[in-house]
C-alpha cells in the first residue's frame, strides 16, 4: 500500500534482523516458522521422485503408502476407523501399524500417505495442543487444532510431503471432523475417507449411512467400511482400530482381523 | 472442475461458485463455499489448484482488512483488485507460485459496481460478465447472447440460470448445486442456492 511504503514503517522481523545480525541463524522450533530449513535452491520433490522406482539408477525407495481411513459424524458422535496396513511398495512393512494419534483425550487425529511425514508431524501437533491448553488454560478448539496442522504443511509446500489426515474431536461446538492433506487442504464436513482405499470406504458408508442411526450400527457401519475397502485395495487390510468419540472424550470400541470380518460378511453369499 | 461466473449489472454485481470439494475423482464435499468476503462490499471468489486457493485467499482477505485497520478506511474494488493481482504476479517466478483462477466483485460508492478478472498467470480484466472453469467455454457464449448492461436483478439470476442448466445439460462433471450472491449499494446479498432443473 502506498501510504505504508511511505511511512517507512519497519516490520518487527527486518528490526530483529539488524539487532541479531545475518550471520546468526536462530532456529524456531514452532509452527509460526519452519521447522526445518531447507538450503535455497534444494527441490526435495524432485529428489524423491528419483529415488522411487520411476527414476533412474536403479534406486527404489517407495515411501510407506496405502491405507483406509474413515471417520463420520451421527447423531452421538463421530466414528473413527482405520485398517493397519503399512507396505512399502508391494512389501508390507507392517501388518499391525498404528494409523491413530491420541492427540489428547478429545482429539484423535488419523494417519495416510507416507508413514513418517503422517507420525512427526501429528506428533508435532500434539506437542502444539499441549502448549495451547498449558498458555491458555482452556482445550485447543478442533477447528483451531486443525488449523495448525494445515499451516505446518503450506509451509513446505511443493517439498515432497505426502500426508492425508483427519482430525476428529469434542469441543464447544459439538463434535468436529476435518480433513487436511499435504496440498494445505483442510475441509470440515460430515463424512470423509482418505488414502488409496478411499473409493471402496464411501461407496459403502454413503450406501449404509443413516442420521438415526444407532451407535452399534454406526460401529458396524465403520467396521464395515474398512473391510470392504481392505477386500479390494491391495495397499489396505491387517485389523481395523475402531474409536468412537464422545461428548465425554474418546473411547478405543475394537479391534477386529479384516480376514475374520469379510468372511463374516460373505458368508452364505456363494 | 470448478466453475465461477460473475455478471454485472446496471447498479449490481451476481456472482455463483459450485460448491464441490474435489479431490482425484471423489467429491469430498458437497457444500464448499468458494466466496470470500473481502470487505462489506468486496467478494473474492477463488478456484484453482487445493491448499493455494484458501491460502491465497485468506491472505489477501487478512491483509485487506489490516489496510483498513491501518488506515481507517477500505479498499476500493479497484484497488483490491490490483492488490491481488500485484500479489499473484509477485510469487509467478518465485519458487511456489499461486496456481489460482479468481473472480473480484465489489460496489463501489463512486465508481458503481465492478467484475473483475483474474487468472493464474496474474493477468487482471475488468470485465462486465466473465467465468472461470471448463464450464466457461460453454457458457460465456450464452452470455455473449443475451448479456445487456441494463439488466434487472431478475433478469441477472434468469441468466445466470440458462447457464448453469446448460452445464447440466452438457458439462461431463457434475456440479449438482451453485452458492448465489448479489452485491450493490447495501453490500452483500445472499440469494437462493441454484439447484439445476436437468435436461427436459
Amino acid at each position: 500500500m502506498a501510504l505504508f511504503d511511505v511511512s517507512g514503517y519497519k516490520n518487527h522481523l527486518e528490526l530483529r534482523g539488524n539487532i541479531l545480525g545475518t550471520g546468526v541463524r536462530h532456529f524456531n522450533f514452532g509452527t509460526t516458522n519452519q521447522e526445518f530449513a531447507v538450503p535455497a535452491g534444494m527441490d526435495p520433490s524432485g529428489f524423491l521422485k528419483s529415488c522411487s522406482r520411476e527414476g533412474q539408477g536403479g534406486v527404489s525407495i517407495d515411501l510407506n503408502h496405502g491405507t483406509t481411513t474413515l471417520a463420520f459424524k451421527f447423531r452421538h458422535g463421530v466414528i473413527v476407523a482405520v485398517d493397519s496396513r503399512a507396505s512399502a511398495g508391494s512389501y508390507i512393512a507392517s501388518k499391525e501399524a498404528n494409523k491413530v494419534i491420541e492427540i489428547n483425550p478429545y482429539l484423535l487425529g488419523t494417519m495416510s500417505g507416507s508413514a513418517a511425514d503422517c507420525q512427526y508431524w501429528e506428533r508435532l501437533l500434539a506437542k502444539e495442543c499441549r502448549l495451547y491448553k498449558l498458555r491458555n488454560k482452556k482445550r485447543i478448539s478442533v477447528s483451531a487444532a486443525s488449523k495448525l496442522l494445515c499451516n505446518m504443511m503450506l509451509g513446505y509446500r511443493g517439498m515432497g510431503l505426502s500426508m492425508g489426515s483427519m482430525i476428529i474431536g469434542w469441543d464447544d461446538k459439538g463434535p468436529g471432523l476435518y480433513y487436511v492433506d499435504d496440498n494445505g487442504t483442510r475441509l470440515s464436513g460430515r463424512m470423509f475417507s482418505t488414502g488409496c482405499g478411499n473409493s471402496y470406504a464411501y461407496g459403502v458408508v454413503d450406501s449404509g449411512y443413516h442420521e438415526d442411526m444407532t451407535v452399534e450400527e454406526a460401529y458396524e457401519l465403520g467396521r464395515r467400511g474398512i473391510t470392504h475397502a481392505t477386500h479390494r485395495d491391495a495397499y489396505s487390510g491387517g485389523v481395523v482400530n475402531l474409536y468412537h468419540m464422545q461428548e465425554d472424550g474418546w473411547i478405543k470400541v475394537c479391534k477386529e482381523d479384516v480376514s475374520e470380518l469379510i468372511h463374516r460378511y460373505k458368508k452364505g453369499m456363494f | 472442475m470448478e466453475y465461477l461466473i460473475g455478471i454485472q449489472g446496471k447498479d449490481f454485481v451476481i456472482v455463483a461458485a459450485d460448491n464441490v470439494a474435489a479431490s482425484s475423482i471423489i467429491q469430498m464435499k458437497q457444500d464448499q463455499d468458494k466466496m470470500f468476503k473481502l470487505s462489506d462490499k468486496i467478494l473474492l471468489l477463488c478456484v484453482g489448484e487445493a491448499g493455494d486457493t484458501v491460502q491465497f485467499a485468506e491472505y489477501i482477505q487478512k491483509n485487506i482488512q489490516l489496510y483498513k485497520m491501518r488506515n481507517g478506511y477500505e479498499l476500493s474494488p479497484t484497488a483490491a483488485a490490483n492488490f491481488t493481482r500485484k500479489n499473484l504476479a509477485d510469487y509467478l517466478r518465485s519458487r511456489t507460485p499461486y496456481h489460482v483462477n479468481l473472480l473480484l466483485a465489489g460496489y463501489d460508492a463512486v465508481d458503481g459496481p465492478g467484475l473483475y478478472f483474474m487468472d493464474y498467470l496474474s493477468a487482471l480484466a475488468k470485465a462486465p460478465f466473465a467465468a472461470h472453469g471448463y464450464g466457461a467455454y460453454l457458457t460465456l457464449s450464452i452470455m455473449d447472447r443475451y448479456y445487456r448492461p441494463d439488466l434487472t436483478r431478475d433478469e441477472a439470476v434468469e441468466l445466470l440460470r440458462k447457464c448453469i442448466e446448460e452445464l447440466n445439460k452438457r458439462l461431463i462433471i457434475n456440479l449438482p448445486s451453485f452458492t448465489v450472491r448479489l452485491i450493490d449499494k447495501d453490500g452483500i446479498h445472499d440469494l437462493e442456492k441454484l439447484v439445476p432443473v436437468g435436461a427436459k
